[in-house]
């Protein structure tokens, strides 16, 4: 009941948040409870799913095998940091949109972020590198092919714009 | 599930964080919680002290000599991965870190923690045992290395004390003339492997090391052995065990094609 409470300050999508929270209290679940940031999805809980991939420092990390504590000092992105200000959809969303990427959408943030990062890493994957990207995700609907896809899509919009210079 | 309460320690140095481990024989060190954050929510361990070593100095280093690679603490397996100069130094580090779970999982997990997990499904315990390495371990009494062959005493068990810390492992580099290969079976690229092999080909001397085989991280001398009879030579040498995910008929198999994989790639002509 007296369990001891934390002061733990967390930077998410730019903005940071002071919080007072248990030791272990998982990232997702600080996310989702306590900043009410409820993009990050939580499946399996113990990081085989992937629905709750969000970035820290640009990377892509499983937010329920980090506690909130071991965050401090990480700039994270969650799903909802993905769009523009203005609700602009970015290239990897865009793209799901385009291919129809999601059917229930459960899914669907830790494949932005996974995605998002991955072709951070890597802009113009082959169709074998694309598949690659998401395989540490897991969908129950779509089958995949139209996440590929989206992958695939999501690169091509981005070589445009490197084209036209933006 | 969600984990049971702890306390949270993050200190600042070395000399800290083994005090904190030895102020409470529950305590555990947290380096990348990717096997470790697991087991608490499933309530598989409950330690009463989390000692967090992400915050120490100095350990997330990859150095690497003409003698080989020395993997800090804290390196996690996407910067090993990615090192090209640990990957000329020492070919096999790339070639079984591509196959550690998935890239999410590698940005986050650390080699050093993986190696000291002991997990006989694990890629780098075999990797590490192979090539004859070793962990630095600092404790309450100083520094010691313990060469790979003595690291693994039982299933998920290492011969590091409660209150000592790992701070790297040291990967030989590989003799002039000497060759590698890894090859595994997963249901999925990144998945825990079925079974896994590596092979070290190095003058006139060959031997294989198994992933997901027994129960522990095994490397078997196969030097000699015409290569159509060394599966044979391999499993009288193998205990293969049915899981969940393989029965040990099948497990058994997968060492046949693998071990031939393996070592054929390895002596083949360049
Ligand atoms: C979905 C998923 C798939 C995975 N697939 C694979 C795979 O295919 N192959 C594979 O090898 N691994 C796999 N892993 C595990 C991963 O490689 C872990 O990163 C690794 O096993 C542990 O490293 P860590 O830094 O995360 O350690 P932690 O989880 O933090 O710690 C693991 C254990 O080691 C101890 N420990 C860690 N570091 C030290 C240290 N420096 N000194 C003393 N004790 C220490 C901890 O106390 C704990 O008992 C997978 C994990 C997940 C979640
Ligand atoms: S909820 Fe984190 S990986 Fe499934
Ligand atoms: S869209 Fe339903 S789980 Fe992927």
């Amino acid at each position: 009941m007296s369990e001891a409470l934390l002061d733990v300050r967390l930077s998410v999508n730019g903005v940071v948040h002071d919080l007072r929270l248990p030791a272990r209290r998982l990232l997702s679940d600080a996310l989702r409870h306590d900043l009410g940031l409820t993009g990050t999805h939580v499946g399996c809980e113990h990081g085989v799913c992937g629905a709750c991939t969000v970035l820290a420092d640009g990377r892509a990390v499983r937010a329920c095998l980090m506690f909130a504590v071991s965050a401090v000092g990480l700039e994270l992105t969650t799903v909802e940091g993905l769009a523009d200000g203005d609700g602009t959809l970015s290239n990897v969303q865009q793209a799901f949109v385009e291919c129809h990427g999601l059917q229930c959408g459960f899914c669907t943030p830790g494949f932005l972020t996974t995605i998002t990062a991955g072709l951070r890493e890597n802009p113009h994957p082959t169709h074998e590198e694309a598949r690659d990207m998401i395989a540490g995700n897991l969908c129950r609907c779509t089958g995949y092919q139209n996440i590929v896809k989206a992958v695939e899509r999501a690169a091509e919009l981005g070589s445009h714009e490197r084209a036209e210079g933006s | 599930m969600k984990p049971a309460p702890f306390d949270y320690v993050r200190p600042g140095s070395l000399a800290d964080a083994l005090a904190a481990l030895s102020d409470d024989p529950g305590a555990k060190v947290l380096a990348g919680g990717q096997s470790l954050v697991p087991l608490l929510s499933m309530r598989l361990a409950a330690p009463s002290t989390l000692v967090d070593i992400n915050g120490l100095p100095g350990l997330d280093g990859v150095e690497v000599t003409d003698d080989g690679v020395r993997v800090g603490a804290l390196a996690r397996h996407a910067d090993v991965l990615a090192h090209d100069e640990a990957a000329r130094v020492q070919p096999l580090l790339r070639l079984a870190l591509s196959h550690v779970a998935h890239p999410t999982i590698r940005n986050r997990g650390t080699t050093v923690g993986s190696i000291v997990h002991a997990d006989a499904a694990a890629e780098m315990p075999v990797v590490l045992t192979l090539l004859g390495g070793s962990v630095e371990v600092a404790g309450p009494s100083g520094t010691r290395t313990v060469p790979a062959d003595e690291l693994y005493v039982g299933p998920l068990e290492s011969s590091l004390a409660h209150d000592e810390i790992a701070t790297s492992a040291f990967f030989p580099a590989l003799a002039p003339g000497a060759r590698v290969a890894f090859a595994e079976i997963a249901r999925r690229h990144g998945d825990y492997a079925l079974v896994g092999a590596a092979a070290l080909v190095e003058g006139g001397t060959v031997r294989v090391g198994y992933v997901s085989v027994n129960d522990v991280p095994v490397v078997v001398d196969l030097t000699g052995v015409p290569v159509e009879q060394m599966a044979d030579a391999a499993l009288a040498q193998l205990e293969p065990a049915g899981d969940i995910h393989a029965t040990a008929d099948y497990r058994a198999q997968l060492v046949r094609v693998l071990t031939e994989r393996v070592v054929r790639e390895a002596t083949a002509d360049e």
